[in-house]
């Protein structure tokens, strides 16, 4: 092997070492929690913890599954996270089709105010205000304030695909007789189809993993998985399988979603300032 | 143009102008206002009404737990704030230093990885999808975890830690260390999102700056130091200010893994204001700390806007 080759050679077992090193501890984190869920108790509570070889059970899920209503909770977080969006898309859409063809500027930092001002500052009204319309613990007060999650970031998204429709398009279909609503429904919402898919997504995901209003907000019928697994900690103390258990079956939907539609992740977490 | 369908339309209609013709030419001529019609009154009725609300709740004195109504007190409740009470003036240096740690090394470690990543490899669209899965992931179920990590005793962090040499740390358990445990954690969830931030904007740079350079002679640090990241500057603002933002308002992680314990040594603005509000159903004072809190998140965003203007 020449000496150039060789150089070559050590650069690059140095880069991947680099990107291996640096990719790791992402990595470990799911993979710890994914084989905690897996290991029987003594061996997930074993000092010194083992990596790779451990006996495979999953007693962890089943006594997730008998000791709590599981699927109760799981759901109360598909129906409050469906509601949110199904929701959202409804009021958010058209808003989104609005901003971008009329340049409203000022509706659309109006919204992205809601970015900036802390959520508990809604939560103390809201509380105030459902415990007086005896509606605590109910699906219309938890899909109603995870409105607040879901729409700004639905509405943001949105605006980016909306302005990237042609101005043609929509001024053929006004003089074919369309009128704008026509010019809305069967023209752009069409175009924009995968936008929608994805804004429905990540609107999906911040409402399945919203704890803040839920803790407040969800009482014993309606209480979502974030809130489950969190009072599970209280009860179950070292008993890890369960509790990895749970915490994979939360994390699975959400990283299937993300897979689903990764390039549009860092557009949706940056209000569109950002285009991955 | 509307004259002539117009007329047409009232021809055949016998002069008479249907209500429902009426409505349409209504609906048609104020189409601007109507689309975003139900989403303004959805964000007047969810955001902009509690934040109103909130606002006068933080003249008031008023226990949600009590029968008595709100008593209005002024300034009272920020007057108390600002100079009565030693826990909020502790938890808003704290808020404060658990941001600028976090951001810190999220933007250092994120830069970092975005320079070794700018380039093609076998792997790339690896490494970007593994990247956006902490920040995806439910911050309650990812909190689990680290909490079963950190366990002082059986947890696998302080095995990793004794395998260094090192004596094992009491993370989440002490009142020493419970803060910098949780910047960590919000470091492993944030920083892919400044690396990813960052790459992006690497990705828009131009070339001939680095070809002029080159010719001068420049090493790969001056080049680093004197172009790339001047460069990036905007970039890199955009993405700490968002950043800054929800590091500020950092609640799950923390109430989750200490809920402000031990000994109040991780207790932010966030976790004292949601106990104020639903431990002791303090609604008056905890609303004047979410009015302060909004203030300073407010802060933080004028600030780094002045920055980036700046450069």
């Amino acid at each position: 092997m020449s000496h150039k080759a060789f150089r070559q050679l050590v650069k690059t077992v140095g880069f991947y070492g680099l990107v291996i090193i640096f990719m790791l501890p992402t990595v470990f984190v799911f993979y710890w929690m994914i084989t905690l869920s897996l290991k029987p108790q003594v061996e997930a509570a074993g000092y010194p913890p083992s990596f790779f070889r451990f006996s495979v059970t999953f007693k962890g899920y089943v006594d997730v599954f008998a000791k709590n209503p599981f699927l109760l909770y799981t759901w109360n977080s598909l129906v409050v996270a469906t509601g949110c969006t199904v929701l959202g898309l409804i009021v958010g859409l058209p808003c989104a089709y609005s901003i971008a063809h009329w340049r409203q500027q000022k509706l659309a930092l109006t919204i992205l105010a809601a970015r900036i001002i802390p959520g508990i500052s809604y939560l103390i009204p809201w509380y105030i205000l459902f415990r007086n319309l005896k509606m605590v613990d109910t699906y219309q007060a938890l899909i109603l304030t995870h409105l607040v999650v879901g729409l700004p970031i639905i509405i943001w998204v949105m605006i980016g695909f909306f302005e990237d429709i042609p101005v043609e398009l929509r001024e053929a279909a006004l003089i074919d007789g369309c009128t704008d609503y026509g010019a809305f429904w069967r023209v752009a919402v069409p175009l924009v189809k995968p936008g929608v898919v994805a804004t429905g997504i990540l609107s999906f995901i911040f409402s399945w993993n919203n704890f803040l209003f839920s803790v407040i907000l969800a009482g014993r019928n309606t209480r979502t998985l974030p809130i489950a697994v969190f009072n599970m900690i209280g009860y179950e103390e070292i008993n890890w399988g369960p509790l990895a258990a749970a915490a994979t079956l939360i994390t699975l939907p959400v990283i299937i979603l993300t897979l689903i539609i990764q390039r549009h992740i860092v557009a949706g977490l940056t209000f569109g300032a950002v285009k991955g | 143009m509307p004259n002539q369908s117009d007329l047409v339309q009232r021809s055949v209609s016998g002069g008479e102008v249907l209500p429902m013709e009426r409505f349409m030419r209504f609906a048609h001529r104020n189409a601007r206002f109507i689309f975003p019609a139900p989403a303004v009154i959805a964000v007047a009725l969810i955001i902009v009404y509690p934040v109103i609300y909130t606002g006068w709740m933080s003249l008031q004195e008023w226990f949600a737990s009590s029968l008595t109504l709100p008593k209005f007190i002024a300034f009272a409740n920020y007057k108390q704030i600002l100079t009565g009470d030693p826990r909020f003036r502790d938890a808003f240096f704290r808020t404060l230093y658990f941001t600028l740690i976090a951001v810190s090394a999220e933007t250092a470690l994120g830069v970092a990885m975005a320079l070794l990543f700018n380039r093609e490899f076998w792997g790339r669209g690896l490494v970007r999808t593994l990247s956006i899965l902490p920040m995806m992931a439910t911050p309650t179920a990812i909190s689990l975890v680290f909490v079963m990590m950190y366990h002082p005793t059986l947890g696998v962090m302080n095995y990793l830690v004794s395998l260094t040499g090192l004596s094992p740390f009491k993370w989440t358990y002490s009142s020493k260390t419970a803060l910098y445990a949780i910047a960590l954690v919000d470091v492993w969830e944030w920083t892919p999102l400044i690396m990813l931030i960052a790459l992006a904007g690497l990705a828009a740079l131009p070339k001939e700056p680095y070809e002029s350079a080159l010719i001068d002679g420049a090493s790969n640090l001056q080049c680093f130091w004197y172009i790339t990241l001047p460069l990036l500057r905007p970039t890199l603002i955009v993405a700490i200010l968002f950043r800054s933002i929800d590091a500020l308002k950092t609640f799950d992680i923390i109430f989750v893994m200490t809920q402000g314990g031990p000994s109040n040594s991780s207790e932010t603005i966030n976790i004292l204001l949601f106990n104020q509000a639903f431990s002791y159903f303090n609604m008056g004072y905890a609303s004047s700390m979410a009015v302060a809190l909004f203030a300073i998140v407010m802060g933080a965003c004028l600030i780094l806007m002045k920055v980036r203007r700046v450069g």
